[in-house]
């Protein structure tokens, strides 16, 4: 399938649409109508065909205008990517790892040619035809893990594992719910996740971390996360709090629909073969609210789940404050029908909307 | 979230390979090279990483971790370094006596539970006897980025020095090697004493050997986040027992000479597993009803785990007693 790239913006006019089959494929986070945290790992060996897990790293017709919006990013701040001396070999693991899938998921827009460590890549859609020597830095316009991810959309942490314990000790981070790679670098698993309310308790991060630990090479992990972000901003981190911040208050009961999006991160872990670190590419899908709602079964599920999440979480997430205007927006597209169990849109058999009853 | 169906047989991912190269070392260790059949490059992997080689043994399916000792930036092949262990369960016995060039075995993607810290200034390794071999990988990758090592190697013997004479020729002002024979020793003292800030101590080989490091090193001040070991246990025989599975809905009977967690898959019962020596933590089970002892041996849990007995690395602990219940 050849994709079509949208011209579009994450900032000032906010262009940004999704279509039809954009919103098909949507990662939908809740599988059934409530949501609580939980560990909820799998594995990441593909998906269903088209589905945003079908490829490692999943290409879509977001890529060129989230690229530009990345350059725009670290043109103003330089910090939001980040490599702690001892990281470069991982920083080569991410470019091989990276080049060699996209080159094998996407053979039409991507190449790697080896020639021992004489690599030519080829990035069609952004017109890049680049030879370099792998493992020499002095042959890339800038650091291994800088070239390769303002070629790959979502955002990177790269987690350096000793002591039993995960470090963020690189990362490109431009596309962030609310977490800042500078403020991080360095802290460990526990540290970075201090601010997480309820989760700690649960005994989350402790599971968590030992899962990750021993995520294996060639055996990759995947799970989703989710919070609400006020008009399509790929950019909302602590850093420009200021500028986006404020928007949250400009949802209006007319606007909400188009305003307000629901935004999952789909986050993958790869064990890096040559430094033994963990990749954890955190990759942002936005949607609108009137977009979820064409998918009755999604419109339904949404309203509840937001209904019912304690406040604690609704707090985290920043929405508490427009909590009862989404409500009474989605509201309107739950007509009190049982779901099917399971993420997928169940277009076919979920009935419509039945407002009448 | 269940977006696909989900294959999770336990241990890493497998690798097929055919047996390249038998190389005798000395009077106990052999060399074995493997490449991959259909000519692919193999995974790249991190020095001190450990492959689980796969041995059918007359029906029996034996799995044993060795340390990957090849260069890690030659892709073409993987290579392992085996004692053969006269006393052992015969997994060493099968691999020198039975593996010919030109067999096909089957290998584990590599695991690495003793990977080098890659902030450290300098790194020295200590090895014993047959753990040499992570060293082996570590070396190679350092010498590709220019890294500060030095390594101090204790052997039996002149014969029993695996690799000795090739590491002292390459790296003739790195290396040094000490014979028991000859009375010769690791002044470690001395040697953590000297070294500079910034420097991460890495030990392979007998427990005695490790455990005199870890002790020395704390003794000396050194933090414990930059001293490292490695040691495989090999499950040690004892007597038969039973064990009831409760989620599997099974009874099984664990034999004098093979652990509890391969009784488990000799029964069919897909236990999760990746080092299979005590080290990785992968197949903690928890334990919902005994009545009797453990024979804890692992490096996993800790002493308050192996004293409350609700938890057992089945891998390489026993039972001894009238009732044990495990939540598999």
């Amino acid at each position: 399938m050849t994709i079509q790239f949208n011209k579009e913006t994450f900032r000032d006019d906010y262009s940004f649409r999704n279509s039809d089959w954009a919103i098909k494929r949507f990662p939908f986070p809740f599988h059934e109508d409530s949501y609580m945290y939980s560990v909820n790992m799998e594995q990441h060996r593909g998906g269903p065909p088209g589905s945003v897990y079908e490829k490692r790293f999943d290409v879509d017709e977001h890529y060129l205008a989230e690229m530009e919006d990345r350059a725009i990013v670290l043109a103003e701040d330089p910090l939001r990517c980040q490599s702690l001396p001892h990281m470069t070999l991982a920083g080569w693991d991410t470019l091989e790892l990276i080049m060699t899938c996209k080159s094998e998921d996407y053979p039409d827009l991507f190449e790697l040619h080896r020639d021992g460590k004489r690599w030519r890549w080829v990035n069609k859609p952004m017109g890049i035809d680049h030879s370099f020597t792998f493992l020499d830095e002095t042959t890339l316009p800038c650091g291994p893990l800088e070239y390769i991810t303002r070629q790959t959309q979502g955002d990177f942490a790269v987690l350096d594992q000793r002591d039993e314990m995960l470090w963020m000790d690189a990362g490109t981070v431009t596309t962030q719910a609310d977490w800042s790679l500078d403020f991080d670098i360095g802290m460990n698993f526990f540290e970075w996740h201090a601010p997480v309310p309820m989760a700690h308790e649960l005994g989350i991060f402790k599971r968590a971390l030992k899962f990750l630990l021993n995520v294996q090479q060639g055996a990759p992990a995947r799970r989703l996360n989710w919070t609400m972000t006020v008009n399509p901003l790929l950019d909302t981190s602590p850093e420009n709090y200021h500028k986006w911040g404020i928007q949250k208050t400009t949802l209006t009961p007319e606007n909400i629909g188009a305003k307000q999006h629901l935004r999952v991160e789909l986050q993958t872990f790869f064990r890096l073969p040559r430094s033994n670190a963990l990749l954890f590419p955190i990759r942002c899908y936005l949607i609108a609210f009137q977009d979820i709602v064409s998918v009755p079964k999604w419109g339904r599920r949404l309203h509840r789940v937001v209904r019912d999440l304690p406040d604690e979480l609704a707090t985290y997430k920043g929405f508490i404050a427009n909590r009862p205007m989404m409500l009474d927006y989605l509201g309107q597209y739950d007509d009190g029908r049982p779901t099917s169990p399971g993420i997928w849109p169940d277009l076919e058999t979920e009935p419509p909307l039945d407002m009448g009853r | 979230m269940t977006a696909a169906p989900q294959n999770t047989k336990a241990g890493a991912e497998k690798i097929a390979v055919t047996v390249s190269a038998v190389v005798p070392l000395n009077d106990l260790v052999t060399r074995f090279e493997f490449t991959r059949p259909d000519g692919a490059a193999f995974p790249p992997f991190s020095a001190g990483a450990h492959t689980v080689v796969e041995m059918r043994d007359q029906g029996r399916t034996r799995l044993n971790p060795y340390s990957l000792m090849s260069d890690p930036s030659d892709p073409s092949i993987y290579a392992i370094s085996v004692r053969r262990d006269d006393q052992g369960r015969g997994g060493s016995l099968f691999m020198h006596r039975n593996v010919k060039v030109g067999d096909a075995m089957t290998l584990t993607y590599p695991v690495n539970l003793f990977s080098l810290d890659l902030r450290g200034r300098k790194h020295v390794f200590l090895a014993g006897g047959i753990g040499i071999t992570p060293f082996m990988a570590m070396i190679a990758q350092l010498e590709q980025s220019n890294g500060n090592w030095e390594l101090h190697y204790a052997c039996r013997s002149e014969a029993l020095g695996t690799y000795a004479d090739q590491l002292r020729s390459h790296y003739p002002n790195k290396v040094h090697v000490y014979f028991d024979d000859q009375n010769q020793a690791i002044g470690l003292e001395d040697l953590l004493d000297g070294q500079p800030l910034g420097t991460h101590v890495y030990v392979c080989g007998p427990k005695g050997m490790i455990d005199w490091v870890h002790t020395t090193a704390a003794e000396h001040g050194w933090p414990s986040e930059n001293v490292h070991s490695e040691e495989f246990l090999a499950p040690q025989p004892g007597k038969p027992f039973e064990v009831r599975l409760c989620k599997s809905d099974i009874t099984i009977q664990v034999g004098e000479h093979e652990s509890l967690l391969e009784a488990m898959e000799r029964c069919g019962v897909d236990a999760p597993f990746l080092c299979r020596g005590g080290a990785c933590g992968q197949c903690e089970t928890d334990v919902v009803e005994a009545d009797g002892e453990f024979v804890h041996r692992d490096h996993w849990l800790d002493d308050d785990d192996h004293a409350c007995g609700k938890k057992i690395m089945p891998c390489v602990s026993r039972f001894v007693g009238k009732t044990l219940v495990l939540d598999r």
